[in-house]
């Protein structure tokens, strides 16, 4: 079997005396698209954020592409947490979207997709505007290109912020509850560009309690509890003929 | 010597007018350039100390709280008279401090710049600090690295925040100038008291540096009121965390709307 994309084992996370990963074993393999459900304060976001190193871990290993995140393997097999230059560098291979979606407020939607092709990738600023209007057309924004975030639509908005993701050309996308945030109307265009995503075969794994999502384009679904998850399986097995007691339950409340 | 109660508007006026034959506008000009050069040094060093301040080392968050301590826990005046008096005596006065011991005008300016540092740095780290943490997780994920994220996305945001606090500082700095009279720097209050010390016309001396003072503030406040506007011309751009900011520089410096 191919080397999957990202080869999380054993990921523990504490805050303090809190232990909100447990041991989370996950592999992703390229073009698959992974779903997320559970309930609030399972740590799935804490997991996703993991993913790129935004969480430091305190046991276990997370693998993007053969790489270690976050840390090199010291002589004798422990992680010693690498510098930011690294981390960086890893981070830039990963795109991710956020809930609030977090557009830069001080510049326009154009400026948004090309900061960082610019400033991390050293690219030319006119063929940075170049690909960032391309972007901007798939995700069907091109006439909002010069416009500030304010003036758009959280739906728009989070579209903006998936081209900008996008930019970076990211081996993988993590989506951390990307609709949530959003008016029920705007909903809608959010997951049909997360959609024409996973069919151009992006590595995707979001965090997400869109069931219609799941079920049309998720090649698995995941459900995670107290920091372990709990079940895994394709998503007409997973919301068809739940077998964890667990997941009957949670599907139950969202369904 | 029988002071008469009357208003010397003879004295007054000749030295009100003409102002270039006036000692206080040359003393006016003196203090609008310190207040540019200390509260300048003071807006500079304050965001290293503010970038410390938040720092999660303790090795460099530590110093950084003594100095606040330090600068904000004693009073100005107090701090002026050891820069150009304790200093030297501290020392026994080597020859490399005279440009500060034996120079009361380097010796306040550099008093002033300091204390206000210290306030500065408390502006600042507060406009970072009102920044969405959202913002650094974006910049972050993007594969910024950590000096880039300052650069590119946080402090641009912050200033927003910054500037009207600190444009209010630049007014406060300029009526503070008044202490290094103390130490005879030759601003307006000591040139007024060189006229009172010799005719006793207090009130009228004391008059004259007031309507210096108050073209600085004035001038200072328009400044001010411009860069306002200029920023108010961006209205696209949503900064809640500004608002109490505005309203307090706004309420200080100038009439509230």
């Amino acid at each position: 079997m191919k080397e999957p994309v990202i080869k999380a084992r054993g990921v523990h996370k504490r805050y303090h005396a809190l232990e909100v990963l447990k041991g989370i074993d996950l592999d992703v393999a390229a073009g698959e698209v992974v779903v997320m459900m559970g309930p609030s304060g399972s740590g799935k976001s804490t997991f996703l954020r993991c993913l790129n190193h935004l969480e430091k871990i305190d046991q276990g290993r997370i693998e993007i592409n053969g790489h270690l995140i976050g840390y090199r393997e010291l002589p004798g097999g422990r992680l010693a947490e690498q510098p930011d230059r690294v981390v960086a560098r890893s981070r830039s291979q990963i795109g991710m979207v956020f809930q609030r979606f977090n557009l830069f407020g001080h510049m326009t939607v154009i400026e948004n997709v090309m900061e960082a092709p610019v400033q991390v990738r050293g690219l030319a600023r006119a063929v940075a505007r170049e690909r960032a209007q391309a972007l901007l057309k798939q995700v069907g924004l091109a006439d909002k290109a010069s416009a500030y975030p304010a003036r758009l639509s959280g739906g728009q908005q989070q579209r903006v912020a998936i081209a900008r993701a996008l930019a970076m050309d990211p081996k993988v996308m993590l989506f951390d509850e990307p609709t949530s945030a959003l008016d029920p109307e705007l909903v809608g265009e959010v997951l049909d560009t997360m959609k024409s995503l996973a069919r151009s075969g992006m590595t995707m794994v979001c965090v997400t309690h869109e069931v219609g999502f799941a079920r049309e384009v998720a090649d698995r679904a995941v459900l995670m509890d107290d920091g372990v998850i709990v079940e895994e399986a394709h998503p007409d097995r997973f919301f068809g003929s739940p077998q964890h007691p667990r997941t009957k339950q949670f599907l139950s409340k969202i369904l | 010597m029988i002071v008469p109660a009357y208003f010397d508007f003879d004295f007054f006026w000749s030295v009100l007018w003409p102002p270039w034959h006036s000692p206080f506008l040359a003393a006016a000009v003196l203090v609008l350039v310190m207040t540019v050069v200390a509260q300048t040094t003071g807006v500079l060093l304050g965001f290293p100390l503010a970038l410390g301040r938040t720092s999660r080392n303790r090795l460099v968050r530590l110093p950084v709280d003594f100095y606040l301590w330090l600068f904000r826990g004693t009073p100005l005046l107090l701090q002026i008279l050891f820069w150009y008096d304790g200093l030297s005596e501290l020392t026994g006065n080597p020859k490399y401090l005279y440009p500060i011991t034996r120079n009361a005008l380097v010796a306040g300016t550099l008093a002033l710049a300091l204390n206000e540092a210290a306030y500065m740095t408390e502006i600042i780290r507060a406009g970072l600090q009102a920044i969405d943490p959202g913002q650094f997780d974006a910049a972050r994920a993007l594969g910024m690295r950590q000096r880039q994220v300052m650069l590119r996305i946080v402090i641009p945001q912050a200033l927003r925040i910054i500037v009207p606090p600190t444009f209010n500082e630049y007014i406060n700095m300029s009526k503070n100038t008044s202490l290094l009279s103390v130490i005879a720097v030759a601003e307006l209050l000591d040139t007024a008291q060189a006229y009172f010390a010799v005719n006793f016309r207090y009130f009228e001396a004391l008059s004259l540096a007031a309507v210096y003072y108050l073209a600085i503030t004035s001038l200072l406040t328009a400044i001010q009121r411009r860069i306002e506007a200029r920023f108010g011309e961006r209205r696209d751009i949503p900064m809640p965390a500004m608002l109490p900011f505005w309203r307090r520089a706004i309420g200080l410096a100038g009439p509230m709307r």
